[in-house]
């Protein structure tokens, strides 16, 4: 048998991270819809542009302001937001394409019409009193692929570059979410932290991340703040954790490296646990002190991340050189939040 | 026919694959179409409604890029078979096979001693002031004599219902990936028409052409190396690129994932560079290698040809067999088929008037109102004369430019090509139809028993080609029934 090809491996690594980021984008987009209304009824969608950093791309080409429907149109079915869900499905088929060889069919095949699906939605079908469904759906597909990936793609090394792919990218979005919540808490002025509308808020974080019941199961009483941030930091069991997926991500990395004799995955997985000690309780707790200390630890993840991106680009996807823009639109279809 | 077909009307004097083939020709093949009698067309349409859903899903498609964005097309799939009996497959088969062994004969002869130059079969300066003669391969000799190792002959039946070859394709034929998914397509709809007829599978084409590409690596390599090389996502034919690795199991690469390092080619892998001892490349000779062909292609390998002559790698078709393929040479193949095999064509060409022979140029001049005329050489499609259809004016610029530059024309009659029932609009009506068998060769050759067909699906037209509104059908090649005690040995069995 040959070895992977590099660009598959790329792209094995691109497909993944596009679908889990289609899925976080539609879980942030869902319970944004709680952020966005205040308790006065008024909706403030700019936060969830602010957390994306798109509020200028935003306004460039919607100057009338981001009402609700406009934000879910740019973020649901705009061909020329690349951060869309339409446009992550589509880098990830286009992906998937170049993978067809490689992928089962039935894998192929899900993509093929669930991205047709999406593409086939007008404007009419996205409104806010919509979301919800349409939320519930594109996580269904999403998973739906993940689902169909786990129980048919061969267990050689693109298995481990996938499974790289959607472990970086769902603790990248984890740390994401918790960032929305502090950006919409922070642009009311009205709310104390610690209130009841501040409690309700982290319990909607708990919600999007499908870790309300985890978390009671940990902690049945209370919402403090700390807890809820703790939980969706450091909590390795709980499988959105920034923890967990250090963790799948280092044992992927030991897999290449131990059973494909991929001795160069051992140079990323010191970065990874570098980037775990950040997650430990002591400094955890130094960070909880500070003023902004959480946002900036959310930060600090989202670089260490697009760092290990990049290590295995160089490493294993035939980099050169850190890439600038033109040459990597030149490889796989891909681009990076980080 | 009483039920579905009960309405279908063939044209007079045109042959229908269905009435003066299948129905005249044997029980196994009119009970295929006894079978999808019992239809109704509600019933097919809903089938076929079915069938294209799945070529959706499945993106079974042309891909054709706008500027912006990727938009899939799907081929006309036409769900009622094209029925080829048992017999006349033998005669299809024996002559697709003797086209390939003189195309291969021809081939190391041009580019080897020049015999059928020097006696002057084939003009000389045909061949050699041909764009795809590609000198840099004098002297090359592929493993087996082998040069076209996947073939695809475009036949064509006329009026009297005989076979003719319209086209030889020896550089990369495409369309075999259609044969394999249009018979899925139909075991999934028409599992219950299909049932015990002696339809011979097809699903066999991935194994066979990977054992051909392995018997033509280089001398020593015991567990060869084999790639399918695409010009990639954007290439029209890439599903079919895509299937091929499929069924052969071998890395899709692209021009960037594959580099030459001394003179041995390689394939860029997680753990660095593979060797690659097999080439099937898809992509065509101009663009197959910067250094040796267009230095503007980003498609091809830089080296790839140097690697090739040092003998450390294996191209397949070979490098310049385009010269064969050629309008120029077709004229001449029956010549070439006496000259190196000393037989006489099994399937005629199309009646080729070659210009450049003043008999043919007079008789082309006095019929020109009847006759294609078209040009050889590197002009393609380009300034194509039909004759039938053309003005006063357009027949006398043709007759001008015949007088002028004789050799760089042939004439052909209008082909009547057969029809076979096709589902369209307004019900079940005949509709033109051509054929694409496919010959894969190593040390031998092998014909897959299938093949394209194409059909045009506007009305009278000629015009099979999918750009221009064509379609494909499923082909069922009848194998010859077994003697009655082994069918009761084996019930249901397909032979």
């Amino acid at each position: 048998m040959s070895r992977l090809l590099a660009r598959w491996a790329e792209c094995t690594f691109w497909l993944a991270r596009y679908v889990e980021r289609a899925e976080n984008l539609a879980r942030i987009l869902e319970v944004q819809e709680v952020f966005a209304r205040d308790l006065r009824g008024a909706a403030d969608w700019k936060v969830v542009l602010d957390i994306n950093a798109d509020t200028e791309r935003f306004l460039a080409a919607h100057p009338q302001g981001p009402t609700a429907d406009a934000v879910l149109r740019f973020y649901l079915i705009d061909r020329d937001n690349p951060t869309s869900i339409l446009c992550d499905l589509r880098a990830a088929r286009e992906n998937a394409r170049q993978l067809r060889p490689l992928i089962s069919t039935e894998l192929w095949t899900h993509l093929n019409v669930f991205y047709n699906r999406i593409a086939g939605l007008g404007a009419a079908e996205v409104g806010e009193h919509r979301l919800a469904r349409l939320c519930a759906m594109i996580k269904e597909g999403c998973q739906t692929h993940a689902g169909i990936a786990a129980g048919t793609l061969y267990r050689d090394e693109a298995w481990s570059f996938a499974q790289l792919g959607a472990a970086i990218e769902r603790a990248d979005q984890t740390t994401r979410l918790l960032d929305a919540k502090l950006l919409a808490f922070a642009a009311r002025e009205d709310e104390e932290p610690g209130s009841a509308a501040d409690a309700f808020y982290w319990m909607a974080v708990l919600r999007a991340a499908a870790g309300y019941q985890a978390f009671r199961r940990r902690h049945p009483r209370g919402l403090e703040p700390r807890q809820v941030a703790t939980f969706l930091l450091c909590d390795s069991a709980f499988p959105r954790s920034v923890a967990a997926n250090l963790g799948i991500v280092a044992a992927e990395l030991e897999r290449l490296r131990r059973r494909y004799g991929l001795r160069r995955a051992a140079e990323v997985l010191e970065r990874v646990e570098g980037l775990t000690t950040l997650l430990e309780p002591r400094p955890l707790d130094k960070v909880m002190a500070r003023e902004h200390g959480l946002h900036e630890l959310a930060d600090a993840l989202q670089r260490g991340l697009g760092a290990i991106a990049i290590d295995l680009a160089e490493r294993f996807f035939g980099w050169t050189a850190p890439a600038e823009p033109a040459a990597r639109a030149a490889g796989s279809i891909q681009t990076s939040s980080a | 026919m009483q039920g579905l077909f009960a309405d279908y009307a063939a044209d007079p004097g045109v042959f229908c694959e269905m009435r003066d083939a299948a129905l005249a020709n044997g029980d196994d093949a009119r009970a295929c179409f006894e079978r999808l009698d019992k239809l109704s067309l509600e019933e097919l349409r809903a089938r076929a409604r079915e069938a294209e859903s799945q070529l959706y899903d499945l993106g079974v498609t042309f891909t054709v890029y706008s500027e912006r964005t990727a938009i899939d097309r799907i081929l006309p799939f036409d769900v009622i078979p094209r029925v080829i009996p048992a017999a006349e497959w033998a005669v299809i088969e024996a002559g697709v096979r003797q086209r390939v062994r003189t195309l291969n004969l021809f081939l190391a002869d041009v580019y080897g001693p020049g015999r059928a130059l020097a006696e002057g079969i084939v003009p000389a300066e045909l061949v050699h002031s041909n764009p795809n003669f590609r000198a840099l391969m004098k002297g090359f000799r592929p493993p087996h004599g082998s040069w076209v190792n996947i073939c695809g002959v475009d036949l064509v039946r006329g009026p009297d219902g005989r076979f003719l070859v319209l086209e030889d394709n020896a550089r990369t034929p495409s369309g075999v990936s259609y044969v394999v998914e249009n018979r899925h397509l139909m075991q999934r709809s028409f599992a219950d028409i299909m049932r015990d007829l002696p339809i011979r599978p097809v699903s066999d084409y991935g194994r066979r052409l990977h054992e051909a590409l392995c018997e033509t690596a280089p001398e020593g390599v015991l567990d060869p190396h084999v790639v399918l090389l695409s010009p990639g996502v954007f290439n029209s034919a890439y599903f079919e690129h895509v299937f091929l690795a499929r069924e052969m199991g071998v890395p899709l690469v692209e021009g960037r994932d594959l580099v030459v390092e001394n003179d041995r080619v390689f394939m860029r892998t997680i753990a660095g560079l593979e060797r690659v001892d097999v080439v099937y490349r898809r992509v065509d000779d101009d663009f197959l290698d910067p250094e040796a062909f267009r230095p503007d292609s980003l498609l091809g390998v830089p080296g790839i040809v140097r690697a090739l002559k040092a003998g450390t790698v294996a191209i397949a078709n070979a490098i310049g067999t385009g010269v064969a393929d050629d309008k120029a040479v077709y004229a001449y193949m029956p010549r070439l088929v006496r000259f190196y095999l000393g037989e006489e064509p099994i399937l005629p060409n199309v009646e080729t008037h070659i210009c450049r022979e003043p008999e043919a140029l007079r008789y082309t001049l006095e019929h020109l109102e009847e006759l294609v005329v078209k040009p050889v050489g590197a002009s393609g499609g380009y300034g194509i004369t039909i004759g039938t259809r053309a003005s006063r004016a357009e027949l006398e610029a043709c007759r001008a430019r015949l007088l002028a530059r004789p050799e760089e024309w042939i004439a052909q009659p209008v082909i009547e090509l057969s029809e076979a029932p096709t589902l369209v609009e307004d019900g079940i009506r005949p509709r033109r139809v051509d054929l694409r068998p496919f010959v894969v060769t190593g040390k031998a050759s092998w014909v897959l028993p299938g093949g394209l067909t194409r059909v045009a699906l506007r009305e009278g037209s000629l015009v099979v080609n999918s750009s221009q509104g064509g379609g494909s059908k499923d082909t069922w090649v009848l194998a010859e029934r077994r003697p009655p005690a082994s069918r009761a040995a084996a019930p249901g069995r397909v032979p």
